[in-house]
């Protein structure tokens, strides 16, 4: 029973992680129809600024942790918007060319990421409350799993209330459903193209700061590696939705979790067949729009 | 002012996917009334009114009272004042019927946060009683005939120099195509109105000018009741009729039994209309 309440609350948290991943490929997706391969780079980026932050100020204080996240939200952000006005823009409808310079960006992204930080890795450490644990139903859970879901559930409702009670999250809700009448009504629907890589940066920074915490260190493979899953997470919520990529999302993780401790390991495998099982019976995804 | 047209198109060409669905279309819309743009199925009405819009790739020229747009991007020349309203309603279904009214709200000049006057407020809740009580509802959930109304409420909302208006009486019952008639009867009274319509029921009451389109080409242009009282130009450029009031009962009863199946085969029929606007 513990170690099933710990593999659960682990999955959880996972799953948090791949949704701070998995909300903006989805967003981006399903306005602008662009698969970000380059996400991962935000994420990674993010990681390390917040790496960079941390060892400035007095390692291990919660302050240090929280100005961490809000650079590593920020650095992502930024670096979204670069890269939509600088590269997605001008490739504008061309979608085979935007997955292409968004792959592109990827592969460039780690190359630099070794060249200023180095291949290895570096090693991260939080506030001390994170590595201690608590009895839950009789599992000893690492607090740091908290930290991921709060943060996480955080974003969720953040993203959803300025979906819901902004001009811009109207423009982008129906432009997800119908981009081009959108800019029949006369509103330029590229302004929201920037608005939601923005979104999607700085939930991936987040989720970078928090990788790191989790897995104690940033290597510049970091985001490539989250960046699969959270491609599946979002395939099987249905593109475009960020109510199915948080349920795909702790499906997901906690599938994952559960098969690797359960069927020696098979965690990775499990989960390319769960999405393969979905493609079949719901080709659009769980909460997916169209056919 | 009055007796300049509101918009000029010359040698207006345009593709889609690669395909030339108009080959030359050149028009005026008067500054006043209802222009009808009629023609069989597939000879590019709605094209037409897609290439006004940017929406497909187009050429030639343009102008918007004197001003060329024909090089301007939609969200542009909407803001120039061209209100659109599309064959299938394009309503955003997940959003409420508010939201499809706000979306559309656009920021007027540098006056006011929004650029919804008061007149035009009261203008659509007069028009569209029935879609202000649903403002809450989902628009996805509406029935055709209120989707149809928030399509026009959308571009009724601003001050438009004209209104580029699809088939707005298309797949509905025959009450509810008088309802839209009324509407549009009323809307042109305060805004130009380009109006492709197949029902010529409609066309017959609404229009003071027809363009005929065949092929990609504008084959005739004047006024709408010299062409529509004339049988046997009806029937040589539209492909209806031969009895009196044949077209008519025809068209009546095609968009009744369209009507039945409209909610069930909502989707259907959208994919079906598409197809057809592109072929």
């Amino acid at each position: 029973m513990s170690t099933l309440v710990l593999l659960l609350v682990t999955g959880v948290g996972l799953g948090a992680l791949y949704f701070l991943v998995a909300s903006g490929l989805s967003l981006i997706y399903g306005l602008m129809g662009v698969l970000n391969f380059a996400h991962g780079s935000f994420l990674t980026l993010g990681a390390y600024a917040g790496w960079e932050v941390s060892r400035r100020m007095s390692d291990g204080s919660w302050l240090s942790l929280v100005l961490s996240l809000v650079v590593g939200a920020a650095v992502g952000a930024l670096v979204a918007i670069a890269t939509e006005l600088l590269l997605i823009r001008r490739l504008y409808e061309r979608h085979v060319e935007q997955v292409l310079v968004t792959v592109g960006l990827a592969l460039a992204t780690v190359a630099l990421f070794d060249g200023i930080w180095g291949t290895d890795a570096v090693y991260v450490s939080g506030p001390a409350w994170l590595d201690e644990t608590s009895g839950v139903l009789g599992a000893q859970i690492p607090h740091d799993r908290f930290l991921l879901i709060g943060v996480a559930v955080a974003v969720l409702l953040g993203i959803v209330a300025f979906l819901r009670f902004t001009r811009f999250g109207l423009v982008i809700r129906a432009g997800v459903e119908n981009r081009s009448m959108v800019t029949a009504l006369g509103i330029d629907v590229r302004m929201a193209f920037t608005v939601v890589f923005a979104i999607g940066g700085a939930a991936a920074g987040i989720g970078g700061v928090l990788a790191s915490q989790y897995f104690g260190y940033v290597s510049p493979q970091l985001g490539a590696s989250l960046l699969i899953f959270a491609f599946i997470v979002t395939v099987i919520g249905g593109l475009g939705s960020l109510l199915g990529a948080a349920i795909a999302s702790l499906a997901v993780a906690v599938l994952q979790q559960l098969a690797n401790f359960y069927a020696s390991g098979t965690g990775d495998l499990v989960v390319v067949l769960l999405l393969a099982a979905v493609l079949l019976v719901r080709p659009s995804g769980l909460m997916g729009a169209r056919a | 002012m009055s007796t300049r047209p509101v918009l000029v198109v010359r040698g207006l060409t345009a593709r889609i996917a690669g395909q030339q669905v108009l080959e030359d279309v050149s028009l005026e819309v008067p500054a006043r009334g209802v222009t009808a743009l009629l023609g069989r199925n597939g000879v590019g009405k709605t094209s037409t009114l897609k290439a006004l819009m940017g929406l497909i790739e187009r050429s030639g020229t343009i102008e918007l009272d004197g001003e060329p747009v024909d090089r301007l991007a939609t969200h542009k020349v909407v803001q120039r004042g061209v209100g659109y309203v599309p064959e299938d309603r394009e309503v955003f279904g997940s959003l409420t019927v508010a939201e499809n009214l706000r979306l559309a709200e656009r920021s007027g000049g540098r006056g006011g946060r929004h650029g919804v006057s008061p007149e035009r407020r009261e203008l659509v809740g007069d028009l569209f009683p029935d879609i202000i009580d649903r403002s809450s509802q989902r628009a996805g959930t509406l029935s055709g005939g209120q989707q149809q109304m928030v399509a026009l409420a959308r571009a009724l909302l601003n001050e438009n120099r004209l209104l580029l208006v699809d088939e707005p009486t298309k797949g509905l019952s025959p009450r509810l195509v008088g309802e839209v008639t009324d509407a549009l009867e009323k809307a042109a009274q305060v805004v130009p109105v380009l109006l492709v319509e197949q029902n010529l029921t409609v066309a017959r009451r609404l229009a003071g000018d027809a363009v005929v389109l065949d092929g990609g080409r504008v084959v005739h242009a004047g006024p709408a009741a010299d062409l529509l009282d004339d049988e046997s130009r009806v029937v040589a450029l539209l492909g209806v009729g031969g009895e009196p009031g044949q077209s008519q009962s025809q068209h009546q009863s095609q968009h009744q039994s369209q009507d039945q199946s409209q909610d069930q085969s909502q989707h259907q029929s959208q994919q079906h209309d598409t197809a057809e606007a592109t072929s």
